[in-house]
């Protein structure tokens, strides 16, 4: 069993060890707005924090889970940082098909974390591991400043 | 195409009573939040008291809710707020109160105006189709609560005003909110006609009401089919055969069985699928299977050998789609000739949430659960698999979380595995069927590989005389129910779109067609514009190596053609002005820059791009920006439209830069994102677009703006580098 703090509350699961962490929010703990989109890290739409850092939860073992302090899009919104990307994203109708949305959101509030006021450069190098095939880039960029601004 | 309501019939806008209550059975978690757009389940929605419903696209709640029900997919393409819209505007609802559900399959009600007796959604017509057939379902409410408020308030219709969901009568000074005269309005008569407004007096057209969907999308609610959960439910992956038309020579499951979760292993037409308690205790079994395929029947080509017959093929005449004058005797004796071939690969549509279906099979019928494009389609193909009536085959219109295409299958390829599966097991559970990402790219249904023969004269002053496109490429109409009517004397309509229509005035001018692949057994699909995907590349490469032979200045040279086509010129001219066409590109310190132009109609709308380049000495370049013009008629969400150019010019310029799907000895050579490259933050260029003012009714806009980035990119390499790419996609060949 791996016990561990999902979105500010204890949970756990009996998973086998090696089940992607992705699947063991998704299938066991039903919280389906993290996404499936590659399984091999390549994408991003399974972005979640685990203590604070972004993480691609598709090729991150349940085990290595253990005991730390996972956040998903269900969470992030309580935080102040989280709450102002979204609210950004709306504001600028940054979605399309929405599904790698929940992904770009994780790494974009952890990006402004670590760095409040990033520029396009910095943005592209944080947000380039997160895939849109709709492209909705261009309000990505624009949607962090926005967020950023909001934070200062 | 012709937008006129042909087609409503007059029980559209007779009562649907108690209105469409489909049984859902989710869990607590899953079901719609209240606040949130609709998660796109039909008739999920909560069903407010006192409600009325006068038509099978509106229903107003006792509390003011105003539900509309989208006869179309979200698949990104801001669909369902585009269509709120369209009711809102005549309603005069306050946009806050307005939410979306996804209506069921009932071509009866909903099919789609442009497609006769289908419902379904593509070839970018779902504002265009529905534009006067949902304001006409606004304006019938509406007029129904001002009769009801008439009455209420013992005063004249005339003098009722409403405006932003709040009916009123100046006069006496009494209000009403939409909920509390809807019981009263669902007692009324349904009005047979009414008037729409007159365009001047639009309030929410033209206004870029906020996104329906950016709430549940932006805070992980929005329910793909992906998420769908229902009680006892089995997931299941397949494993396919390795090349197109393998099929399986025998299978050890034992492994896969001894995987703990499994819950069964089952031999279906497309391969063999392991059912089990979740995702991935399934693939486990799947990797645990041991399966002998049977490659006496698959292809075994490759792409490469395609290229070569087609290129062989391309010097012999094809069926002919257009010819005016007499081409090739004007080629024969012209001065100057130019001539070009243009390669283009296999693409997938690659989208996001890979390919997945929900099915349960009880004694009234089946359930699906689906991001469905294809209603119409997809009904009649379970019905047919199940022996059941195609409205025994009820569907789920959920989010998909993209598709460009490929959830419409003419085949319902992936239904119909999932069908298989269901049947396989008895129906004895509800199954969930996954693609992984492998999968989904290696699964077929690909924009076709072409090829393009083009050869031009032209006269002493540089203007084309004659023009002659010769294509080659699979069918995607043939063998589907569509073939009778898009496949006239040997020509699919789809391979020729936006070639054997060019509208560059040239007296002689010839497009024909050869079609191939009776045994290529590659499974091909329309893919984000189509036919406009290669057409298009071609005409305005090969325009732009036209004005080069002229020494004429690509814009100019294409106006003085387009005299007969006003709207392609209006967008020429506007993103040309806009991108300051007429000064000189400024330097860059880091590389040759340059700059391309293109103009394509697709889907009745009109786009013009300029694509401006750096490109550094080892021939590795940067787009910085594209400059986008587009015509499509009355602009009903400015900003939906602006977010459709960007996403089309991304889209574009993935497959432009890196797409490709390639096959050697029958097999596909890619896999995921590694080795099929989409576009990256990194790449997206500063994008800048105008929309041209326009009284016409609206087209299309979620495919148009892809076919002209391609071409105005290779135009604008040229500029910088006098090196012509005519093989997509571009890749390193800038290096070579």
């Amino acid at each position: 069993m791996t016990r561990f703090t999902l979105n500010g509350k204890q949970v756990s699961s009996e998973l086998p060890d090696d089940t992607p962490l992705l699947w063991a929010l998704r299938d066991d703990l039903k919280l389906t707005g993290t996404k499936f989109g590659c399984g091999m890290g390549l994408c991003g739409a399974c972005t979640v924090h685990m203590n604070g850092a972004p993480i691609r939860s598709c090729s991150t073992p349940l085990s290595a889970a253990a005991g730390a302090r996972i956040t998903t899009i269900e969470g992030v919104g309580t935080e102040r940082a989280g709450k102002a990307v979204q609210a950004a994203w709306q504001k600028l109708d940054v979605v399309q098909c929405g599904y790698c949305q929940s992904g770009q959101i994780m790494s974009a509030t952890a990006l402004l974390a670590s760095n409040p006021k990033p520029s396009d450069a910095d943005i592209d190098a944080a947000m380039s591991g997160n895939i849109c095939r709709c492209a909705t880039y261009v309000r990505i960029r624009a949607a962090i400043h926005e967020a950023a601004k909001a934070l200062a | 195409m012709n937008s006129r309501i042909h087609n409503v019939s007059r029980r559209d806008f007779l009562k649907s009573g108690a209105g469409l209550t489909l049984a859902l059975v989710l869990p607590a978690a899953q079901a719609a939040q209240p606040g949130v757009a609709g998660p796109g389940i039909a008739g999920s929605g909560p069903q407010a008291a006192g409600g009325f419903s006068p038509n099978a696209f509106v229903r107003i709640g006792g509390d003011g809710t105003v539900t509309v029900l989208s006869k179309h997919l979200e698949m990104g393409q801001g669909t369902y707020t585009g269509l709120a819209t369209l009711v809102a505007e005549e309603l005069d609802a306050d946009w806050k109160k307005v939410v979306v559900e996804g209506a069921p399959a009932d071509a009866g009600r909903y099919n789609n105006l442009f497609w006769g007796p289908a419902q379904g959604t593509g070839g970018s017509t779902a504002i265009a189709n529905s534009f006067e057939q949902l304001r006409q379902a606004g304006a019938a409410a509406r007029a129904m609560l001002v009769q009801a408020a008439a009455e209420r308030w013992k005063v004249p219709a005339a003098e009722i005003q409403v405006a932003n969901g709040v009916v009123s009568h100046p006069g006496s000074g009494r209000k009403a909110g939409f909920g509390e005269l809807a019981e009263a309005a669902g007692r009324l008569p349904v009005p047979e006609k009414v008037a729409l407004k007159d365009p001047k007096d639009f309030k929410l057209i033209g206004r870029s009401a906020p996104r329906k969907d950016s709430v549940a999308k932006t805070t992980g609610q929005a329910q793909f089919t992906q998420d769908v959960m229902l009680p006892g439910m089995l997931v299941a992956v397949v494993a396919h055969p390795p090349r197109f038309g393998s099929t399986v020579r025998s299978v050890d499951d034992k492994a896969a069985r001894a995987v703990p979760g499994v819950a069964d292993v089952v031999r279906i037409p497309s391969g063999v699928a392991v059912l089990a308690d979740s995702y991935w205790t399934a693939k486990k079994g799947r990797d645990a299977l041991q399966v002998e395929w049977d490659d006496s029947q698959a292809w075994r080509g490759s792409s490469e050998q395609l290229f070569a017959d087609y290129r062989r093929l391309a010097t012999t005449p094809g069926a002919v789609a257009r010819r005016d004058g007499d081409a090739p005797g004007e080629l024969g004796k012209a001065a100057k000739v130019l001539e070009a071939e243009y390669d283009f690969p296999y693409l997938a549509h690659a989208a996001m949430e890979p390919l997945n279906c929900v099915m349960r099979l009880s004694a009234e019928g089946c359930e699906v659960w689906n991001g469905e494009q294809f209603q119409t389609v997809d009904q009649a193909n379970l019905a047919q698999l199940f022996g059941l009536k195609p409205e025994q085959v009820t569907l789920h219109m959920l989010y998909a979380g993209g598709s460009f295409g490929r959830r419409a299958n003419p085949l319902s390829d992936y239904l119909l595995e999932t069908a298989h599966i269901v049947k396989a097991i008895d129906g004895r559970a509800p199954v969930k069927l996954v693609w992984s990402r492998e999968d989904d790219m290696r699964g077929g249904f690909y924009r076709p590989l072409y090829l393009h023969r083009l050869r031009a004269a032209l006269d002493g002053q540089g203007k084309p005389l004659a023009w002659e496109q010769r294509i080659v490429g699979q069918s995607i109409i043939k063998g589907s129910p569509f073939e009778p009517m898009m496949i006239k004397d040997g020509v699919d309509a789809t391979s020729v779109e936006g070639a054997a229509n060019l509208p560059y005035a040239i007296p002689n001018l010839l497009v024909d067609l050869h079609t191939p692949g009776a045994e290529l057994k590659v499974p091909v699909q329309w893919w984000r514009s189509v036919g406009s995907t290669h057409t298009g590349f071609a005409t305005e490469v090969f325009m732009d190596e036209l004005a080069v032979a002229a020494k004429a200045d690509p814009v100019a040279y294409r106006m003085d053609l387009l005299a007969a086509h006003p709207r392609h010129v209006g967008v020429l001219k506007l993103a040309a002005d806009k991108a300051g066409w007429a000064k000189p590109l400024p330097a860059a310190k880091d590389g040759k820059r340059g700059r391309g132009v293109a103009v394509h109609e697709s889907f009745n709308s009109y786009v013009a791009q300029v694509v401006e380049v750096t490109v550094a000495a080892d021939g590795s370049f940067k787009v910085d920006r594209v400059v986008c013009a587009v015509d499509c008629g009355i602009a009903v969400n400015p900003d939906v439209i602006r977010a459709q150019m960007e996403g089309c010019i991304g889209f574009g310029l993935a497959a432009a830069l890196t797409g490709a799907i390639t096959l050697k000895d029958g097999q596909v050579q890619q896999s995921n994102f590694h080795d099929y490259p989409v576009l990256r933050i990194n790449e997206m260029p500063k994008v800048e677009v105008h929309i041209l003012p326009s009284a016409e009714k609206p087209t299309g806009v979620g495919e148009p703006g892809v076919p002209p980035l391609a071409p105005a990119l290779v135009n604008a390499l040229y500029a910088a580098t006098g090196k012509r790419i005519r093989a997509l996609p571009i890749g390193e060949q800038l290096k070579a």
